[in-house]
């Protein structure tokens, strides 16, 4: 009883990385996408200038904010594939899809680091 | 008992495509591949913006070629789907009380619109401005 109680357990925490990174991904995401992947490329809305951008990704704030909400948005991300690929399609190798799925996201995080870090203006 | 010794019907991998739930089902969780994609999109913005103002125009022309565009409307759209359903699933995951009554779940769900208009609008005057 005593040594199940200490073991840990990561399940309980991927699920509220899940839950989290659900809500950011609807909240925060959808306006991300609309203007940087659509409207600016496209010239449906004026893009903002570069020093503008870079004045805004480069803030102090938009660090902590993106460093903290792309990381959760990622896990949820890989915690959702994983099951789709175990229920939806069946896949049999579940140990593999964990360390893919989780895995990519940990790379996905620890490239948020750098370059959000490169683009810091100070 | 084993998990070996329990007989598993087996189900065909297109099982999702037989009834229109099933469907709605697994897009809704195939969203999660879009929504990486869209995070792995900002993050390449973002060094593009931190390598200078030549590699930001070179990144929003590559963004308009068709392929990027095909790819981004799919990608938006599987977003949407992801957080209407998202937002329709919290009343029901979550059940919230104030003072020992529950909270409608028109509440909960027009408290996340509400949200998403709020950070929208940051958002646009923000980089807009």
């Amino acid at each position: 009883m005593s040594t199940r109680r200490l073991r840990f357990h990561a399940e309980p925490f991927v699920w509220l990385a899940f839950s989290g990174g659900g809500v950011l991904a609807a909240v925060l995401l959808p306006v991300l996408a609309f203007l940087f992947a659509l409207a600016f490329p496209l010239g449906w809305i004026e893009p903002p200038s570069h020093d503008r951008i870079a004045a805004v990704v480069g803030h102090p704030l938009t660090f902590l904010v993106l460093l903290g909400a792309f990381p959760v948005i990622l896990v949820h991300a890989a915690h959702r594939f994983r099951y789709t690929l175990y229920d939806g399609l069946q896949v049999k190798h579940q140990g593999l899809v964990a360390v893919l799925c989780y895995g990519g996201a940990l790379a996905g995080s620890f490239a948020t680091l750098v370059y959000l870090g490169n683009a810091l203006t100070g | 008992m084993s998990d070996d010794l329990l007989y598993r019907r087996p189900v065909s991998v297109w099982w999702w495509t037989r009834k229109r739930t099933y469907f709605l089902f697994v897009m809704r969780e195939l969203s999660s591949l879009f929504i990486a994609w869209l995070v792995f999109f900002l993050l390449l913005l973002i060094r593009a913006v931190a390598h200078g103002e030549a590699a930001y125009a070179e990144f929003l022309e590559r963004a308009a070629s068709p392929w990027l565009v095909a790819l981004n409307l799919v990608a938006f759209g599987f977003l949407l789907l992801h957080a209407v359903t998202w937002f329709s699933l919290t009343p029901k995951a979550m059940v919230l009380s104030v003072r020992g009554r529950r909270v409608p779940p028109a509440a909960i769900l027009g408290a996340q619109y509400a949200g998403l208009a709020v950070v929208s609008a940051f958002v646009l005057w923000l980089v807009t401005r």
